[in-house]
């Protein structure tokens, strides 16, 4: 493992415990004297800030490249419209319109404009709040209300990563392109399950994700008693390291409802997030 | 017809348990599970398929390596990363996970090697559970359009409800706030939220209702797990009615729920008189008096 | 004039299309003469951005108004945009819809009938 490597907590189900996890072991390791950054790149729905409590004092909109047409310059061709696959720009009787929210950002229009009459200009998608929690660097994707740009504001999360720290990385649930998003090229994925039958079905889904992308994976079982033993039998037919047993533990349950970290409440588990760091090889 | 959809922006708070009880309970609906990104609701109602067929989101680039010359365009206009070299060659290929379909590459790649096909995504199925028809889909790993899918689930479920004459559409939403989760409430007749009483639920709770106003789309709310953190539940009642929302019902914690989802019933079959069937049932209740 | 109805089907006497972007059929019909044809919606099966793909549609094919029961935002720009009326809440038969429109009882709207994505689900 490089000395400062990503790594992604993700989860195919959500609920589990991702979040629970992640922060925990940021904390872990800032009290064993690692420089740790964590990035919440669960952008829909970040809830790291709720434990790490983090004073954010930067504060920066993230904007997405969307077309701007000069009405004098165009010509009224129709070949942005033809191009974009996504119904955000369209020529009507000489007219060009742009649909912003619809955009991608690909940069076809702009480029296949034979008049030129097409520039970007930006769009806010969401914020990017920075801070810290004590020694922990935190940073926060926030995606705005109404936008379906997730992994946009993933990426500029994701783009604030520190090279200097180990980078926890906290990713959304499920398996699809804002999960894809917040993984991919980073150097190892914590999936968190629980004893369930979806905690199972959902943990194959992740599995088969996190192989297909090629990269390298431990799974951690929250709520480890509280279930069946199919995801032991699973992970043990698959030769899959599970890296961390969380007991159901009522206390830990209350501290989470109540917006407190494991670590911070029951002292006791420090050791229990040092082995997980371990298994990951930090 | 009235289609019930079950949302709930954090995920893990019970949803498709709810969703899979509630369908115990309505008589002659038909299901659709929207959470394509984890489909869980098949688990509890053992649906036996009866038509399956490939769902086709879109459309991504392919490049025919023999017809490609290496000159890079594709790579360098590609704003999603997608365009990979091909290792000890001067070539490169579509890395379709991350392909978006907007079709510049096909577009500009002066050799003409690049094509632009249809995408199987997934795959999507109507069915018969014992609880009624079901309408369920399983999206492929890494794949887009979720979104889509979710529209194209809804439509079918709408099409079959309105051919058998049923009464209801019992949906299980995505969590989240994005583009599954917009697809799974727009134009649905009830949006029922369930959350839990910590503070990362009432938090996510805030973020749908944001999302649900933004639509103005009419919404109540179910807490589950009330008693684990009453003080919470409290809080969220209160929040809850500042905006002028019902909370609908109070869920106790009850093991019955995760008991019943590893015997493959829902928690109205496992255990009938316990304390969370109780309050489901007259959540139900509710549920038709409001819609 | 040329006029574009939203169809279930493919004739006059087909009910109209509550929906503009997911209606199966636009029946463009001469109002002089009722001569009309009836053109499949491809709009339908765009993966997005559905509404405007199918005002495009309804535009390239030269109509001056728009009948149809509800329009959403994104429609109704482009509509307009291309220089089309557009009337909504019609119901009945294309050919009761478009006799009241010759008969000069309808007023076109000055915005859009309905919110985004409002008609994605709705089957006729």
């Amino acid at each position: 493992m490089k000395t400062h490597p990503v790594i992604a907590v993700a989860s195919g189900k959500g609920g589990t415990g991702k979040t629970t996890i992640a922060v925990n072991l940021a904390l872990a390791l800032s009290v064993n004297g690692r420089a740790v950054q964590y990035l919440d790149c669960d952008v829909e729905e970040p809830n790291g800030a709720i434990f790490l409590k983090p004073d954010f004092d930067s504060r920066m909109p993230v904007y997405a490249g969307v077309p701007q047409v000069d009405p004098q310059a165009c010509t009224g061709c129709g070949k942005c419209g033809a191009l974009c696959q996504y119904g955000a720009i369209v020529s009507v009787g000489g007219n060009v319109l742009t649909f912003e929210q619809l955009c991608h950002s690909c940069g076809g229009c702009m480029r296949i404009c034979p008049a030129g009459a097409i520039t970007e200009k930006q769009l806010e998608i969401g914020l990017i709040e920075q801070g810290r929690a004590g020694e922990i660097a935190c940073v926060q994707g926030l995606l705005k209300i109404g936008s379906v740009r997730t992994p946009t504001v993933i990426e500029q999360t994701r783009a604030k990563m520190n090279p200097e720290a180990i980078k926890i990385l906290d990713a959304p649930p499920g398996t699809s392109c804002p999960v894809i998003a917040a993984v991919r090229d980073t150097d190892f994925v914590l999936l968190v399950t629980e004893p369930t039958p979806f905690g199972l079905h959902d943990l194959k889904l992740a599995v088969g994700m996190v192989r297909q992308l090629g990269l390298p994976f431990g799974v951690v079982v929250n709520r480890a008693d509280s279930g069946d033993d199919r995801v032991e039998v699973y992970c043990g037919r698959e030769g899959i390291d599970i890296l961390l047993r969380l007991p159901d533990d009522r206390r830990i349950a209350r501290a989470y409802s109540d917006g407190r970290m494991i670590l911070n409440v029951l002292p006791e588990y420090q050791s229990r997030f040092d082995q997980l760091a371990e298994g990951i090889g930090l | 017809m009235k289609e019930i959809v079950i949302i709930s922006g954090k995920g893990g708070t019970g949803k498709t348990s709810i969703t899979a009880a509630l369908a115990g309970l309505a008589q002659n609906s038909v299901l659709a599970d929207c959470d394509v990104d984890a489909a869980d609701l098949h688990l509890v109602t053992s649906p036996t398929v009866l038509q399956e067929q490939d769902f086709v989101g879109g459309r991504q680039a392919v490049i025919q390596p023999l017809q490609c010359r290496g000159c890079g365009r594709c790579f360098s206009l590609c704003r999603f990363g997608a365009i990979q070299p091909v290792e000890g060659k001067k070539a490169f290929r579509v890395n379709s996970s991350f392909c978006e379909g907007c079709k510049v590459c096909v577009e500009f790649c002066p050799a003409g090697a690049i094509d632009f096909v249809d995408s199987v995504n997934g795959r999507w199925f109507l069915s018969q559970t014992r609880f009624g028809p079901m309408v369920h889909a399983e999206l492929g790993i890494a794949q887009e359009n979720s979104g889509k899918l979710v529209a194209l689930i809804r439509k079918e479920a709408r099409q079959l409800a309105r051919a058998e004459q049923r009464e209801w559409i019992l949906a299980d939403g995505s969590p989240g706030i994005g583009c599954p989760v917009i697809a799974s409430l727009t134009g649905a007749d009830f949006v029922l939220v369930v959350t839990e009483p910590t503070q990362s639920g009432r938090h996510d709770l805030r973020r749908i209702l944001e999302l649900t106003d933004h639509f103005k789309i009419a919404a109540a709310i179910c807490v589950n797990k009330a008693d684990l953190n009453p003080e919470m539940t409290a809080e969220i009642e209160q929040e809850a009615a500042k905006k002028n929302l019902s909370v609908l019902a109070k869920i106790p914690y009850d093991t019955a729920i995760t008991r019943a989802q590893i015997q493959a019933q829902n928690v109205i079959e496992y255990d009938p008189d316990g304390p969370a069937a109780r309050s489901i049932r007259r959540l139900w209740e509710t549920i038709q008096e409001t819609v | 004039m040329k006029i574009c109805v939203t169809s279930q089907g493919d004739t006059l006497d087909a009910m109209v299309d509550p929906r503009f972007g997911r209606a199966p059929y636009f029946l463009l019909v001469d109002t002089d003469t009722m001569a009309f044809e009836a053109m499949v919606n491809t709009a339908v099966q765009a993966p997005g951005g559905v509404g405007i793909a199918a005002a495009k549609q309804v535009m390239d094919a030269g109509v001056g108004a728009v009948l149809t029961g509800n329009c959403g935002p994104n429609a109704f720009r482009t509509l307009a945009a291309g220089g089309a009326r557009v009337y909504t809440g019609v119901s009945g038969s294309v050919r009761q819809a478009v006799e009241a429109f010759r008969s000069g009882g309808m007023t076109p709207d000055s915005q859009a009938s309905a919110d985004s994505h409002s008609g994605m689900d709705q089957q006729a």
